[in-house]
């Protein structure tokens, strides 16, 4: 049998989930050697967009997509990712949800690249000179750029078979998902790839764990508010810890280190809306419905990763 | 054909339920465009309820309960209200118009109430006009 065939680009991310892939470190010599990498762009293998278009099409036996689409060369890359690849995975929390890039879709594009090229402080352009997506240089070269849109995830583009969460995945979860691809033993398509347990199960602070019970939280508190008790769960303290609706394939890396969980492992299974999922749990969690006021910015916390994703996708009036 | 508001109520089996039933009774009239949804409480309500009716093109999402001690799991009037608040914040702050969400308490013997505050969010939603997430939300 021939090696499997693999493609991997990096659309709208931030090359931390090729990190992430990189630093399964001994697993992937292994990896590497059982299979056939006939894409990776941009950092890994040279190979040109029109090549993977000439591929033929179910040619490439599996396909990961990391990052969110946002903009014009990200939406044709994953069309051709989707004809050529016979399992598209999106890889890493922007191509399952958005990622904290798509909170971009809170804002217009006009308002993000007035903010990026004239109000900035440190930026100095009086003459208002924008990224144009066409060029002619010396009236004989033209040179063009993807138009920005909106964030997306993967599966507002294409259809997905697997999806894999985090920012980036903990590579020990990604060498799992990797063996269990290259061994045939998947779950069943439009799934997420994971253990199934929320990041709580594995918290080593979770009083339910030790057989006490869990007490509401009696304050709203910031992180730079305190110092956490490290003994004690989080979210008792006050400090609004996401854990309870978080797929917990990080194994809890942050709480352990007095961090609240911010939500980039995606959703728990059956969960549609990762933030309104979340408020629940984190409401429901409060001592007083007066504590419900005193948390800063619902949005940000709780669509962090997730707004592309989320049930409007967007601000509405922008 | 002018346009009819669509109003979704979820109410409490226990509370709000057993108003709309006595309203029935005693033949207080209230819009035929209220359209109720039975739970075992209001504490049952997901926030992902109100959003899934909102984004489908409902023109408001009117939830109903038990008043305060009254809830028959004892606490869940209390966590409704809590991520009732939580979710009217989050939606405000994403654009949508917070008169659309409502909640409130009524007991199984406020059938008159129950008329009232129906009529009252009717004519609140007309006044609003059409719910603008229907057909034009992200699916």
């Amino acid at each position: 049998m021939s090696k499997p065939k693999l493609a991997y680009y990096l659309a709208g991310g931030c090359g931390g989930c090729d990190m992430a892939v990189v630093d399964i470190s001994e697993a992937l010599v292994d990896v590497a050697m059982a299979l056939d990498i006939v894409f990776w762009a941009p950092t890994v293998a040279d190979v040109k967009y029109k090549d993977l278009e000439a591929m033929p099409s179910g040619s490439i036996d599996v396909g990961l997509f990391s990052g969110n689409v946002r903009n014009s060369e990200h939406e044709h890359i994953a069309k051709v990712m989707r004809d050529k690849c016979k399992i598209l995975i999106a890889l890493g929390i922007c191509a399952t949800s958005g990622g904290i890039k798509s909170l971009v879709n809170l804002h217009t594009t006009e308002q993000l690249l007035e903010t990026a090229y004239i109000n900035t402080y440190s930026t100095d352009n009086p003459d208002k000179v924008f990224p144009q997506t066409q060029y002619v240089v010396d009236n004989k070269y033209e040179l063009t750029l993807p138009k920005l849109m909106d964030a997306r995830t993967l599966d507002q583009v294409v259809k997905v078979d697997y999806y894999i969460g985090g920012c980036p995945p903990h590579h020990e979860h990604v060498a799992k998902a990797v063996t269990a691809l290259l061994s045939g033993q998947l779950p069943p398509p439009g799934s997420w790839i994971t253990m199934g347990k929320a990041v709580c199960e594995v918290c080593d602070k979770n009083p339910v764990l030790t057989g006490k019970s869990k007490e509401f939280a009696k304050s709203v508190k910031r992180i730079y508010e305190g110092t956490p008790d490290p003994e004690k769960c989080l979210l008792e303290q006050g400090y609004l810890c996401l854990g309870p609706v978080t797929q917990g394939d990080c194994g809890s890396k942050c709480p352990s280190v007095d961090i609240p969980c911010r939500g980039c492992g995606g959703p728990i299974p059956g969960v549609k809306d990762y933030g309104l999922r979340a408020v629940s749990a984190i409401a429901s969690m409060l001592d007083n419905e007066e504590l419900v006021d005193q948390i800063p910015d619902p949005v940000h916390l709780f669509y962090r990763y997730t707004l592309a994703g989320s049930f409007l996708g967007k601000r509405l009036k922008r | 054909m002018a346009w009819e508001p669509r109003l979704i109520v979820i109410a409490c089996q226990w509370c709000t339920y057993q108003g709309a039933d006595l309203a029935g009774s005693l033949r207080y009239s209230y819009p035929p465009t209220v359209h109720i949804i039975r739970v075992p409480c209001s504490g049952r309500v997901e926030p992902e309820f109100i959003a899934e009716a909102l984004k489908k093109g409902a023109d408001g999402v009117f939830i109903g309960g038990c008043h305060f001690g009254d809830c028959h799991y004892k606490e869940g009037n209390y966590k409704a209200i809590r991520r009732f608040k939580l979710f009217k914040r989050l939606a405000t702050d994403l654009g949508v118009e917070p008169e659309r969400i409502q909640l409130e308490w009524i007991s199984g013997s406020e059938g008159k109430r129950f008329a009232e505050a129906m009529t009252e969010f009717d004519a609140k939603i007309r006044e609003l006009g059409p719910n603008p997430l229907k057909g034009g939300a992200n699916v």
